[in-house]
């Protein structure tokens, strides 16, 4: 059994009074694909930013290799290996693809990836590094800030709704990367309106409803009734150590 | 020949007024704080200049060295302690704190030094000039200052389009929670930012004390310079800067030309003008200053 | 109610009851409440930083001034002069209301300034040199001294309560939606524009009423001192020390302002200094001010305006 690589423990957020994350708790371990899926609203973005740092939590715990991060700076996270490739992109819109990437490697840690990686892992950029990115398509774009996140060497990258605003062939293409980043020892987290694609891609799969977990389990395990019942909420199932895949 | 004179001279003064403001212009592009005590920070430079050189010995056109670095420095401290903080709160409170600092250091200045002008110390230089044609001279300062200003505008460039922290800089002015996910320490950032603003303010200060006489007031009028300067030129653009320091410069001129009380009217005219018809300046990108 | 009505009969007293001097004082304090009322209106529920304000209470005096010289008596020309702030600051929110933040800030002093320097122009106002107010000089200087304070307390009562009435109004809940989230208040349908049009109107209408009361009181009329961006510190300094969104931090500022002026005044500008020191450490550590903290501390209101919001479970 592999080690626990990101804990999350009890977490609660609030966004001023309301209550955005209630009570979560889930692992990511090494090497393993993490969806994390709900409706618009579920908290899913809330999640994600708050782990990246960019929230405080109300209560709760979270940890990365054991080490408490829960009250570290973003950029502390980052350099200890966190990485979130944000909802919208959010691209340095003034520079250049290359000067993208090399914000992004400027903190870097060490690792596989360089910008000489990101380049061959997306054949076409080599060709475009000198354009601005206003200029480049969305699928592009969303390239360019998955690069952006890789050329740091995460231990966990965390991606944000990948798939909005895309055309479905351009979201196939960006999942169809996940193996090759997994098989250079990057642990990935995304977070998808998709449930067809988050459920297809990963190893294990945590569903949010209003800010609480409404089901966690394997793709294998789940029947689709079960994953929409979770989704939308009626009827509230929680599987928990009855399924047998929880710890 | 008048006219010559006219953009000569307007180009010359235009050039101390571009210094002048591309350190607001950093402020805000980077930091989107309006620091209100611009301008006095540029007379503090000139006091600390006066203050400083008899006693270290330095000759008053020398002094930008040591003031410089000192601003350079301050600019970093004040930046992680008084403006992160009002930063934190909110951007009115950073407006607020920044025009409340502005009162306090002229008044302090005021009760430290009088009202009597004073001036950097750079001896006979400050009379000699260069007499081209028949009514055009040609001040040695007020051309140094103009070489020194589209210098530093250049190193500026350079320095932001080139090395890392430069980018880091513009990273974090376009996004600043994206800067941040991408391993930035933004407040960091900041005090660097705002480091090279104080430092070309100093440079600004001192040359503004070797042009002409600085008194505790004087920075009032210099930070509505500089703010008409960075919206005739256009917010995010360094040569809008110099170019609309210029145009300023010119206005001014033309305008005491016709009568010496119009000099600091004409300018407030253009700078109306253009904000009635362009708003984003001369080089700015729309929807810049909303 | 019974303990402001006493206030106000007093205050209206006061000319027969205290010494000429301390009337003077008087006249300051309510000049300061009136300008800092507004600028509170301004800054605190419009969200409008304005640096410039000064502009107005400089109109309105040299508007006075303009009538009296025409012939009309002074004290008659306040409410004229602030009808022509009212009237000059429309087409002036056009230009500014190009530019948010801080650019609109520095806007309202350059459009101070070019004021400033407009009227310095004009030779039969006193140019940059200035002159006296006439038509006050029938009166003696002890009775300038008193119909002066007494047309400024008027002044600075009605300007008081009529904010106050602003603000419970319909008008104050349109404001404090706009404080609070502009695009949300936006998509409910409010005039965004339309609203701060309106009080930035209203906010040069009574820093012109100022500025004529301060004409009166000061008969000689200069530019640098109607328009001295001195009037803005103080404004925004006594709104901040006090507590802005409120109308009780306005006048809480102002006493302090005073009571600090008073006991300082031998040391030069050193009130000036800490009075602006206090404003910046109030606007980073208890930016609800003094009133504000002691609001939250012992819960009373004096003029509340706030509105609360109760739910009301209904019964499906």
């Amino acid at each position: 059994m592999t080690e626990a690589l990101l804990e999350v423990e009890s977490l609660t957020v609030h966004h001023g009074q309301l209550c955005a994350i209630d009570d979560v708790s889930f692992t990511q371990r090494e090497g393993e694909v993490l969806a994390v899926i709900g409706a618009n609203g579920a908290g899913k973005s809330t999640l994600l930013r708050t782990i990246a740092g960019l929230h405080q939590p109300t209560s709760g715990c979270i940890r990365l290799d054991g080490q408490d991060i829960t009250t570290l700076s973003v950029n502390r996270r980052v350099a200890l290996g966190i990485s979130l490739v944000p909802e919208g992109r959010r691209l340095f819109s003034s520079m250049t693809l290359e000067e993208n990437l090399q914000v992004g490697a400027y903190h870097a840690n060490p690792g596989p990836f360089d910008i000489k990686r990101i380049y061959e892992l997306f054949e076409w950029m080599p060709g475009r590094r000198k354009q601005s990115v206003w200029q480049l398509s969305g699928g592009e774009q969303q390239a360019v800030a998955i690069g952006r996140a890789l050329v740091a060497n995460p231990r966990v990258l965390m991606m944000d709704e990948l798939s909005l605003g895309l055309a479905p062939i351009i979201v196939e293409k960006i999942y169809a990367l996940l193996p090759e980043i997994l098989a250079q020892g990057v642990s990935i987290l995304i977070v998808e309106q998709d449930v067809s694609q988050g459920v297809n891609a990963a190893d294990r799969v945590h569903c949010l409803l209003e800010g609480h977990t409404s089901m966690m389990g394997t793709p294998a395990e789940l029947t689709s009734e079960e994953i929409d019942r979770a989704y939308f909420g009626a009827g509230l199932h929680n599987l928990t150590a009855d399924s047998g895949v929880l710890e | 020949m008048i006219w010559l004179n006219i953009v000569i001279q307007g180009a010359l003064v235009g050039g101390f007024y571009a210094l002048f403001a591309c350190g607001l212009s950093l402020m805000f592009g980077v930091l989107k704080v309006i620091n209100l005590a611009h301008g006095d920070m540029a007379v503090v430079a000139g006091y600390v200049a006066v203050f400083l050189c008899p006693r270290l010995h330095v000759a008053g056109l020398w002094s930008f060295l040591i003031v410089v670095p000192i601003f350079a420095l301050l600019g970093y401290v004040v930046q992680r302690t008084l403006i992160q903080k009002s930063i934190d709160r909110d951007p009115f409170t950073t407006l607020l704190v920044t025009f409340g600092l502005s009162v306090v250091i002229e008044n302090l200045l005021l009760e430290l030094y009088s009202a009597n002008g004073r001036s950097v110390n750079i001896g006979s230089l400050i009379g000699e000039s260069w007499h081209p044609a028949s009514i055009i001279y040609i001040s040695y300062v007020s051309l140094a200052v103009l070489a020194a200003a589209v210098l530093v505008l250049l190193a500026l460039q350079l320095f932001l389009s080139k090395s890392g922290i430069g980018r880091l800089i513009r990273a974090v002015a376009d996004d600043q929670e994206a800067a941040q996910l991408s391993g930035a320490n933004y407040r960091h950032v900041f005090g660097i930012a705002a480091a090279i603003a104080f430092a070309t303010v100093a440079l600004a200060g001192i040359a503004y004390g070797m042009m002409t006489q600085f008194a505790p007031t004087s920075g009032g009028v210099n930070l509505l310079f500089a703010f008409e300067v960075v919206v005739i030129g256009g917010i995010g653009s360094l040569w809008g800067t110099l170019v609309g320091g210029i145009a300023l410069g010119i206005a001014q001129q033309f305008g005491a030309h016709i009568n010496l009380s119009y000099q600091i009217l004409a300018g407030n005219i253009l700078f109306l003008v253009v904000l009635a018809i362009r708003p984003q300046g001369l080089f700015g990108r729309r929807n810049s200053l909303a | 109610m019974v303990g402001a009505a006493l206030l106000v009969c007093l205050l209206t007293a006061a000319p027969w009851i205290v010494p000429a001097e301390f009337a003077t004082t008087l006249t300051n304090f309510f000049i300061l409440v009136i300008m800092a009322t507004m600028w509170n209106l301004l800054a605190g529920y419009a969200g409008m930083v304005s640096i410039g304000q000064q502009a107005f209470v400089g109109l309105g005096a040299y508007a006075t001034l303009y009538f009296a010289i025409k012939g009309m008596n002074p004290f008659v020309a306040v409410p004229f002069a602030a009808l022509v702030c009212a009237v000059l600051a429309v087409p002036i929110t056009y230009l500014l209301f190009r530019l948010r933040g801080g650019y609109f800030s520095i806007a309202t002093w350059v459009v101070s300034d070019t004021a400033l320097l407009i009227i310095g122009t004009i030779a039969v106002l006193g140019g940059g040199t200035g002159r006296t107010m006439p038509g006050l000089q029938s009166l003696s200087p002890s009775e300038t001294a008193h119909f002066s304070y007494l047309a400024t307390w008027f002044v600075a009562l009605i300007v008081v309560t009529g904010t106050y009435f602003l603000l419970r109004s319909r008008t104050g809940l349109v404001l404090a939606s706009i404080r609070d989230n502009e695009v949300a208040a936006r998509s409910a349908g409010v005039n965004v524009t339309a609203a701060r049009r309106s009080i930035f109107i209203i906010a040069a209408a009574g820093c012109g009423a100022a500025g004529a009361v301060l004409a009166i009181s000061q008969p000689f009329i200069q530019p640098s001192n109607e328009f001295n961006l001195q009037w803005a510190a103080e404004m925004l300094f006594v709104s901040m020390i006090g507590g802005l969104g409120t109308i009780e931090g306005p006048i809480i500022g102002s006493i302090l302002f005073f009571v600090l002026q008073q006991t300082l005044q031998q040391q030069g500008v050193w009130y000036l200094i800490i009075v602006g020191a206090l404003a910046v450490a109030v606007a980073l550590w208890q930016p609800r001010g003094l009133w504000g903290a002691f609001r939250d501390r012992f819960h009373t209101e004096l003029l509340p305006v706030g509105h609360w919001v109760e739910y009301v479970p209904s019964d499906v």
